[in-house]
């Protein structure tokens, strides 16, 4: 029996026997995670680490007398010992309920119906990929991180539903560096990711890297802070949409007084009309079905050509401010996050961005966001890794690294000046607790003024 | 039923010599990890409940050397076969990594280490009802809610209980059990377009390892009243004015600065390169250390662990080295690194007992832990007394540096004007920008009491992980800063 196989009918006989337990007015949701990963990292294109971790999470919700508390433990495989703790826990959920005052929002559990997605992978030998990596990269500086194996996400309750999501990927999230002729470090970021690992696309993407450090090997051009034309590559871009996650498409986070997007929400700002921005599960990226077991819609418009179409509303949100849920996840660090976000592509081909960018900044990452100012949705970070001073369509010296202080409503508003036609899909490599799901689809974006500070 | 907040008591002991025992393999070296960790989360929103919940981890790592390479194996099956079967797994990475290793592992880099930790605390989590608990939390919320226009106010806090066991085939036999407390009091207020948030030092930067007698709630209403109203306060307040002049920072934002301008950029794994390619390098470089002068005269900071009741103190780090205090830097100059025996052995430099894993499912890598600016002399008053013209923060808010630790850009929550000595105005979204070692050397008044605070959340390395650390420090002046406020 699979891996995954195995922890599915465990997950079965414990919500059954769970389920058997409760009594009448008792209602319980159940969330499994868990993978089995390899995880490599290299420095230097050597190994420095290498680690199995084979780890699976039951969280348990527990719903009764309008109040409601949740546990979560790492199951042991074996099946006496874990049957044993979840009636433990549910024991210590019937006592704590007891005590607890009422909560008003409370989300009576439903049956939002059943999936059974997995997505099987050809996956690479640790061996191979441990040997490949070091010997195809020797001399690259290559430093990076490597994971592969199945992850997977499920739910049950108590009502009936049962979703089930499973996968098999890897990937290989890598920097090469190298010195430039005044002496400083610089790298280019790749990253290769695949559920059918492909020898050949892997080497060829490590090529497309190397192939970018003659450039970075010139003489660095100092830039001095001020306004500059940009063009943000995707992968920089990623990183700015990231931000609508902290707070800024949350229903709740609005009114708690915590989003950014006051200004959109109340007509007092706005976005450019070629912006636009949409949950989209059919990217592939990660399951549909979210912590309560509903299904949010597969594509939700939360920005459309500039205007404010949704906010995220998880059913906890709508039962509290009486409006309606979309079924955005109130889990996770700040609740009513995007988990597959997409913006949508423009006009600009991609092969003509240097000569649409003209004199100005090539910026190819960023990093370390942070909103500087909530209220004018202001965002401070960095420049990181391949960026370049254009001089007439053409890349002429890397430059330092810069940090800018700028508002959404310029970067996607007043300074937007087009996207590209061609979108990349950045799969989440973060790996905090366990491997993350989801990603993006994101476009490179031409902006006519972007504010450096330092 | 009394319910308490206590749990760990419903789930089993594990008996780590006698698994170290009975895996058996072909590995030159064996070590053996065990993390029990049981987080409680309480928290209430607008005296309504928000989160009860309690997690639960367990498991091992498993640690085999092979070839001279060292690899992990993590399971939370503690069963003979399931650490058997984890064991294989760990040898069997090492022994295909090998021939393609960064660095030779020995024995020295796994001290054989035997000792006990155990953190104070005068009352655990059995020794009050959840009831009660959850009614001061509701309270303290109210207390928050000092208007209406007052329209979030959070009281929580987790409680944490850790039991490490390490044990090793060379006789390691390490066991510590730490008591750990955190809270975020916060509130955020709203006037027609303007918000504003503030909280007690800054979200979650109250924390201990301490008992329940951390929380003394009738002290903390009264200080969430003073949120409250200090919200209020900003949000008639003006912008923090955009000009370079004299900054003060209070201690609950100097844990930030010397988090980031000085703890990450000293870890030797950065300096090393290891974290390039996720949180970044660093602008200090080997040969430094000894040499640059990385702030005034007045700059102390010291690594230490054995500070009893801070944040992330502790007698052995996840390798078995014992934890004692060491300058990082002393009287501006930069000395000693945060590194461990690995890092040490690889750079060639000396480091500190600082190699930590956030849990039995990751490998332990530099950390920092306790990072401290000692004291100097004189009170705020006196610092301010000193300034013509400047702006004191409190309460990180934002947060960013670049992945050489050079420029950074900080906010706060809250902000007075300094004319001629003494505080004026409150001032709105202060923030201030500069770079690291300049930035360092303009500290011209350090004060004479330390405050303790700390972050339960420190992130860095591949497999990513979230950490502790702690950070004391007095109020201190530096000179020359750019500062500036909100706004498109």
């Amino acid at each position: 029996m699979s891996f995954l196989s195995e922890i599915r009918a465990v997950f079965d006989r414990l919500a059954e026997s769970a389920f058997a337990e409760l009594k009448t007015g008792e209602a319980l949701n159940l969330n499994l995670s868990g993978e089995d990963q390899t995880y490599v990292r290299f420095n230097d294109s050597k190994v420095r680490q290498a680690t199995q971790v084979r780890q699976t999470t039951l969280s348990l919700t527990w719903q009764s007398s309008g109040r409601k508390v949740e546990y979560s433990y790492d199951l042991s495989g074996q099946q006496e010992w874990d049957l044993a703790t979840l009636h433990s826990l549910m024991a210590r959920a019937r006592s704590e309920v007891r005590v607890l005052p009422e909560d008003p929002y409370l989300v009576p559990l439903e049956n939002h119906g059943a999936s059974d997605r997995h997505h099987a992978g050809r996956l690479p030998v640790d061996e191979e990929i441990m040997a490949t990596i070091a010997g195809e990269t020797a001399g690259t500086e290559l430093t990076g991180f490597f994971a592969s194996g199945p992850q997977f996400r499920a739910n049950r309750n108590s009502a009936g539903q049962n979703h089930w999501f499973s996968t098999e990927s890897a990937f290989l999230d890598y920097s090469l560096f190298t010195i430039n002729a005044s002496g400083e470090n610089k790298a280019v970021k790749g990253l290769y990711a695949a559920r059918d690992w492909n020898r050949d696309e892997f080497l060829a993407a490590v090529e497309a890297s190397k192939n970018c450090l003659p450039l970075l090997r010139s003489a660095t051009r100092p830039v001095a802070p001020g306004e500059y034309r940009v063009y943000l590559a995707p992968a920089a871009v990623s990183d700015i949409v990231g931000m609508f996650s902290w707070g800024a498409v949350s229903y709740n986070a609005w009114k708690k007084g915590d989003s950014a997007l006051q200004r959109l929400i109340a007509g007092d700002a706005r976005f450019s009309e070629q912006f636009s921005l949409r949950e989209n599960f059919e990217l592939g990226l990660t399951h549909r079905f979210n912590t309560l077991g509903e299904l949010p819609p597969a594509d939700l418009p939360i920005i459309e050509r500039g205007q404010l179409k949704n906010l995220l509303v998880s059913s906890r949100s709508a039962k509290e401010y009486g409006v309606e849920s979309n079924a955005a996840d109130p889990a996770g660090w700040t609740g009513e996050y995007l988990r597959s976000a997409e913006v949508l592509p423009g006009e600009l081909a991609e092969a003509d961005v240097l000569q649409a960018l003209g004199t100005g900044l090539y910026i190819g990452n960023l990093h370390y966001l942070n909103w500087s100012d909530v209220q004018s949705a202001r965002i401070t970070g960095m420049t990181r890794y391949a960026c370049f001073w254009v001089e007439d369509g053409v890349p002429v010296a890397p430059i330092r690294d810069l940090r800018f202080d700028e508002s959404l409503y310029r970067i996607f508003g007043s300074e937007l000046e087009a996207l590209t036609r061609e979108s990349r899909l950045i799969p989440s490599v973060d790996t905090y607790y366990r491997r993350s799901l989801g990603g993006r689809k994101i476009p490179g974006a031409l902006l006519q003024a972007f504010r450096f500070t330092l | 039923m009394n319910t308490t907040l206590a749990l760990a008591a419903e789930f089993p002991e594990f008996d780590i010599q006698s698994a170290l025992a009975r895996i058996g393999s072909e590995a030159d070296w064996i070590g053996l990890r065990y993390v029990q960790e049981t987080t409680h989360r309480r928290s209430v929103r607008n005296g309504k409940p928000e989160d009860n919940s309690v997690t639960f981890e367990r498991g091992v790592m498993v640690e085999a050397r092979v070839d001279g390479q060292l690899a992990y194996a993590g399971t939370s099956d503690l069963s003979e076969k399931g650490l058997r079967e984890a064991t294989r797994q760990a040898v069997r990475l090492a022994r295909i990594s090998a021939p393609h290793k960064a660095m030779t592992f020995t024995d020295r880099h796994r001290p054989q280490a035997v000792g006990r930790y155990l953190s104070p605390h005068r009352a655990g989590l059995d020794t009050q009802s959840l009831g009660e608990f959850t009614d001061r939390l509701i309270a303290a919320s109210r207390h928050l809610k000092v208007a209406d226009k007052i329209v979030n106010a959070t009281a929580e806090a987790t409680l944490v209980e850790t039991r490490l066991q390490y044990a090793s085939t060379n006789g390691s036999d390490i066991d510590e059990q730490f008591l750990l407390v955190a809270c975020n009091f916060g509130v955020t207020a709203q006037d027609g377009g303007v918000t504003q948030r503030r909280s007690l030092n800054g979200p979650v930067a109250r924390c201990r390892q301490a008992g329940l007698e951390f929380f003394d709630f009738e002290a903390l209403y009264a200080e969430c009243e003073r949120a409250g109203v200090q919200a209020l306060e900003l949000l008639a307040a003006d912008d923090c004015p955009n000009e370079t002049l004299d900054l003060v920072l209070a201690p609950d934002q100097m844990l930030l600065q010397i988090h980031e301008s000085i703890g990450h950029p000293l870890e030797l794994d950065r300096i090393l390169g290891d974290e390039r390619n996720y949180a970044g390098w660093s602008f200090v470089r080997p040969e430094d250390f000894g040499r640059l002068q990385y702030g005034s005269h007045l700059m102390n900071v010291t690594f230490d662990p054995t500070v009893e009741g801070q944040f992330a103190s502790y007698a052995f780090d996840d390798c078995g080295h014992a934890a004692s205090r060491e300058h990082l830097i002393k009287d501006g100059l930069l000395l000693r690194g945060l590194g461990s025996l690995e890092s040490q052995s690889r750079l060639g430099l000396p480091g500190v007992a600082n190699f930590r894993a956030a849990s039995w499912n990751r490998a332990p890598i530099d950390r920092m832990a306790n990072i401290n600016l000692e004291p100097g002399s004189g009170s705020l008053d006196d610092i301010v007394a000193a300034v013509e013209r400047g702006v004191y923060m409190e309460s990180n808010i934002s947060w960013s540096i670049d992945d050489y630790r050079n420029k950074f850009q900080f906010g706060c929550e809250y902000a007075r004007l300094i004319e001629n000595g003494r505080f004026t105005q409150v001032l709105k979204n202060p923030n201030y920008r500069g770079v690291t070692v300049p930035f360092w050397q303009s500290l011209t008044r350090v004060g004479g009491t330390s405050e303790m605070f700390g972050t339960p959340y420190c992130g860095k390395g591949e497999p990513s992980q979230i950490i502790r650390v702690g950070h004391a420090s007095p109020p201190c002046l530096f000179t020359g800063v750019e500062v500036f406020g909100g706004g498109l």
